[in-house]
């Protein structure tokens, strides 16, 4: 398992599948992959706050729709590069818009996070529906009707070779995907990712071992809001419209229930809980006709409750897939 | 200047709304230091129940006192069956888990609320039954004071005197006191803690109920979602006046009500989402343990 954490062949794996799913499959499901990117980096990012920091942020999507709106907005109204230089103003936009997200995290961040817990949890949460009423009520960006025909990422002719824009969005994500894991796997070997630990852990002890807890947390709350503006600006061409609706309270929820799930402070978890959190409101989807009656949301949130009762830790706990991994196979041996 | 009197009358009956909804927040954060988010919730079944009895009892039509009275008792009840319910099953088998399990669990049982009430309910909004005969009392220029108003405001202070009361001169209620101020030494002095917060549980959650009916006469269109902003701002008014504090969430609901009710007033009504919010970090900033909250210092 080693070899995975390479970023050029895990993004080389990835492009493969990608092919695999660029031929074999229906839009339908292509579109679904394409939003599992989306929660993964979603995940991750809240994962850096919630799991590694151990600070409780229930504002993730109000960031995610900074990220979006602006790159919506830029991608509707600057120019963007001809041909397949497209491509890099698109990540130029989401890149700006990500920035953008952390500033407003370093502007909520920086007073906030001397909270403890609980306060943190309401201003975030404060926070994103300010946002939101914010986004209703300026004209320029749709006001509550939202931005319509944001461009999607085109497809690109090279030679005789066309990739299709299926192809095209999912390389796009795989990059940022695999940007926000290494980022977050990285920092978290680093001195700087020990002291986040640390401020979970205990934070008057990290305090008197001459941790600056305000500004770790500062520090994390920031970066996991750039990659949340950066997963806004993914979705926002993904879906080709945004509305101050797209962005609610349940859309931070849904982030906090896959970390939850995936077992904060596991990468993998978050990842693995992305994938399954994003795709069982699908293949629920036929069990309507079953019941006659929506029984999604009612299941979700009963799994939520049955999870923090029975196994609090979530499905992987503090270890990553590949700790798994290596005990299995010592097991085995 | 009249309008300005309007507005302070609908505001002062808004806000005892909200600071019977946050009084329940203040007491179950005093007791358990935990946020419960399914509070509102709880509140939404109430104000639900207040309506199927109504229709079940065949009193929809025939407003008055005694339809109050009755729809009032109905909403207690159920509301406190609910948040039992609840604290058995979901919050007391975390009792000593980390605080941020107990959040996400609350929030759980707030979407589970939520959302059953949806299949089971219904999305689509219901209208209230009528309760009183909306008649306007007094009237001074323009300036309108409504009975509606008045009985929200009198049926707010004469719950909030029980509850002052039942906490100040009571057993039960100096019981609830001492297990607020330290659990573990309440309970060597021969508390039952566990019945304690029960009974906490109840007197919150009866408030709320108290309080769906008065929103349900007020504005008459209640749905399953209904709680989410109100208990929000019922929240951020606790906050306000200082979470934990009894007489703080009273002072900070009526202030929420006021200031809501001059935003919508004077300025525009599409921000008054936004107000509570703004509120609440401006105090959080400036004075984290809110009006009449106490600071602690942290020991080792």
């Amino acid at each position: 398992m080693k070899f995975l954490k390479n970023p050029a062949i895990s993004f080389s794996a990835l492009m493969i599948l990608g092919i695999v799913l660029d031929f074999g499959f229906n839009a339908y499901i292509q579109l679904t992959v394409l939003f599992v990117l989306v929660n993964c980096m979603m995940a991750m990012s809240l994962n850096l706050v919630n799991g590694y920091t151990g600070q409780f942020s229930l504002g993730h999507a109000g960031f995610m729709a900074i990220g979006a709106y602006f790159s919506a907005y830029a991608s509707l109204n600057f120019p963007v590069l001809p041909g397949v230089l497209s491509i890099l103003s698109f990540t130029i936009y989401a890149f700006i818009g990500g920035g953008l997200a952390a500033l407003f995290g370093y502007i909520v961040g920086l007073p906030s996070l001397r909270l403890k817990g609980d306060y943190l949890a309401i201003v975030t949460l404060g926070f994103g529906e300010i946002i939101r009423v914010a986004l209703q009520n300026l004209n320029f960006l749709g006001g509550a009707r939202g931005i319509s025909g944001i461009p999607s990422l085109p497809e690109i002719r090279l030679g005789g070779f066309v990739l299709d824009r299926f192809f095209v969005s999912y390389s796009f994500a795989i990059f940022w995907c695999l940007l926000c894991f290494f980022v977050i796997w990285r920092l978290m070997k680093s001195s700087h990712g020990r002291s986040f630990l640390s401020v979970r852990e205990d934070e008057i002890a990290a305090e008197a071992m001459g941790i600056n807890t305000t500004k770790t947390k500062v520090r994390a709350f920031v970066l996991s809001s750039f990659f949340a503006g950066v997963a806004g600006a993914m979705f926002a061409h993904f879906t080709n419209y945004i509305s101050p609706s797209s962005f609610t309270f349940l859309m931070s929820v849904n982030a906090i229930i896959m970390v939850v799930l995936g077992g904060m402070g596991s990468m993998s978890g978050s990842v693995c809980a992305a994938l399954f959190i994003t795709i069982l409101p699908e293949a629920l989807r036929s069990l309507k006709d079953f019941t006659g009656v929506d029984l999604r949301m009612v299941i979700y949130s009963l799994s939520l409750i049955l999870v923090m009762l029975l196994r609090p830790q979530g499905m992987f706990g503090e270890e990553e897939i590949t700790d798994l991994w290596r005990r299995y196979v010592k097991r085995s041996s | 200047m009249q309008d300005f009197l309007q507005h302070m009358i609908n505001g002062l009956s808004l806000g005892s709304i909200y600071a019977l909804i946050a009084l329940g927040y203040t007491m179950v954060y005093g007791i358990l230091q935990m946020i419960n988010f399914a509070h509102s919730d709880v509140y939404m079944v109430g104000a639900f129940a207040a309506f199927y009895a109504a229709k079940w009892l065949g009193i929809e039509n025939s407003p008055g006192f005694s339809t109050l009275i009755i729809l009032l008792l109905v909403s207690m009840i159920t509301c406190s069956l609910l948040a039992l319910a609840i604290e058995r099953l979901a919050y007391r088998p975390l009792r000593k888990a980390p605080k941020l399990n107990i959040l996400i669990t609350a929030i759980g049982v707030s979407l589970l609320l939520e959302y059953s009430g949806q299949v089971i309910f219904g999305a689509d909004p219901k209208v209230f039954p009528e309760v009183l005969n909306d008649s306007i009392l007094a009237e001074i220029g323009i300036v309108q004071l409504k009975l509606s108003d008045v009985t929200v405001l009198g049926v707010s202070i004469v719950a909030m005197l029980v509850l002052h009361w039942l906490i100040q001169s009571t057993k039960v209620g100096k019981a609830m006191r001492a297990v607020s101020l330290n659990a573990n030494v309440a309970s060597l002095l021969g508390i039952n803690v566990n019945r304690i917060i029960s009974f906490t549980f109840i007197i919150g959650s009866s408030l709320a109920g108290i309080g769906s009916v008065l929103v349900g006469m007020k504005y008459p269109k209640i749905e399953p979602l209904m709680g989410m902003m109100i208990g929000l701002k019922a929240f951020v008014a606790a906050v306000l006046g200082g979470i934990g504090s009894v007489p703080g969430a009273v002072l900070g609901g009526i202030m929420m009500g006021l200031s809501e009710e001059m935003v919508v007033g004077y300025l525009s009504s599409t921000y008054r989402d936004a107000l509570a919010f703004g509120i609440l970090i401006v105090v959080l900033i400036f004075k984290p343990s809110g009006l009449f909250g106490k600071s602690s210092v942290e020991k080792v």
